[in-house]
């Protein structure tokens, strides 16, 4: 099996789009457009601005990533 | 950290790496129009049952099934289903087995009925493109020159070489240091030391080499642009000797 190769980060949900994508602001400031995980999706989590949550982004598209997990504050 | 194995644990991968390699050939075998994806998947967990072995990749993460099927556009992780193989689709199929405590990890790229030239020489170059890099695998080489082996070869033919996901070393996990993209200059990179095993696995493309996840199910990957793409995977080890495919039973493997 095919090991992904990414970047896992943490940000905070700064605005939710119309087409279920985020807006997020990483730790180390750079904001990026994520979508949300299919994994998430299947199990019904929501996701709201000021959450905050975990971002992976490929190595070759910095500004895009997909939310793969939510923390509970 | 990379971690070397010893001469009996090696040949405890040997044995493993027959059952995978077997199990694959099996497949193929019973590759056509008409099959669907779950029925392979079935096929594939009696036999390395039969063996002895455990499918590796069931409850990886989650993952749902003992192969992953990935049809055309779909490079890998495709989960077994309903899917019903067509005349001119392309299957890429993806087996781990775990056997004595280690997991070996092949996958090949099969035709299914009559499927034209030039996507026969997509899966031809792909499967040199594993041949180039299996004959990196010897003491002294570097990681680099693995990947750069794939891609030379891939790019100057004009294919893409898929990037955000990578080649690995295997052993006691399926997933283990380091990631080995299928890219990269010569001379870099860790040394290659007897001992070390690796699931080399270049994914190319007929187009680009952006991939999409799949919305719906969390693990299909797609090329981005709807290309077809092409998957073969060997384990192999370095020796003393030279490289050590442990993923083949004597017939023919990917």
């Amino acid at each position: 099996m095919a090991k992904e190769d990414v970047i896992e980060v943490e940000g905070t949900v700064t605005e939710a789009l119309p087409n279920t994508q985020f807006r997020v602001e990483l730790e180390n400031g750079h904001n990026v457009l994520a979508h949300i995980s299919g994994k998430m999706r299947m199990n019904y989590i929501r996701i709201l601005p000021g959450d905050r949550v975990k971002v992976e982004l490929s190595p070759y598209d910095l500004s895009r990533g997909r939310i793969t997990y939510r923390f509970r504050t | 950290m990379i971690v070397r194995k010893s001469t009996s644990e090696l040949e405890a991968m040997r044995e493993g790496g027959r059952i995978t390699a077997g199990c694959l050939a099996m497949l193929e075998e019973n590759v056509r129009a008409g099959v669907t994806t779950r029925e392979l998947d079935r096929l594939a967990e009696e036999f390395i049952h039969e063996l002895g072995g455990k499918p590796e990749f069931k409850g990886y993460q989650g993952f749902p099934a003992s192969i992953c099927a990935s049809p055309n556009a779909m490079i890998v992780h495709g989960i077994p289903g309903s899917y019903r193989l067509k005349s001119g689709d392309i299957i890429s199929l993806d087996v781990g087995v775990r056997y004595e405590g280690f997991v070996t990890d092949s996958a090949t790229t099969v035709p299914v009925g009559y499927v034209p030239e030039d996507i026969l020489g997509l899966l031809s170059t792909t499967r040199e493109c594993l041949a180039a890099a299996t004959d990196q695998m010897r003491a002294g080489k570097r990681l680099g020159d693995v990947g750069h082996a794939i891609q030379a070869l891939a790019e100057s033919r004009g294919y893409g070489v898929v990037r955000d996901l990578v080649s690995h070393g295997v052993g006691r996990q399926m997933h283990e240091d380091p990631q080995i993209p299928n890219y990269g200059s010569p001379g870099t990179g860790p040394r290659l030391l007897p001992g070390m095993t690796f699931a080399i696995e270049p994914m190319i493309t007929l187009g680009d080499y952006g991939i999409r996840l799949s919305e719906w199910d969390g693990w299909s990957i797609y090329t981005a642009d709807g290309s077809l793409s092409a998957h073969f995977e060997n384990t192999v080890a370095v020796t003393e000797n030279g490289p050590l495919v442990l993923t083949q039973n004597g017939s023919s493997g990917p």
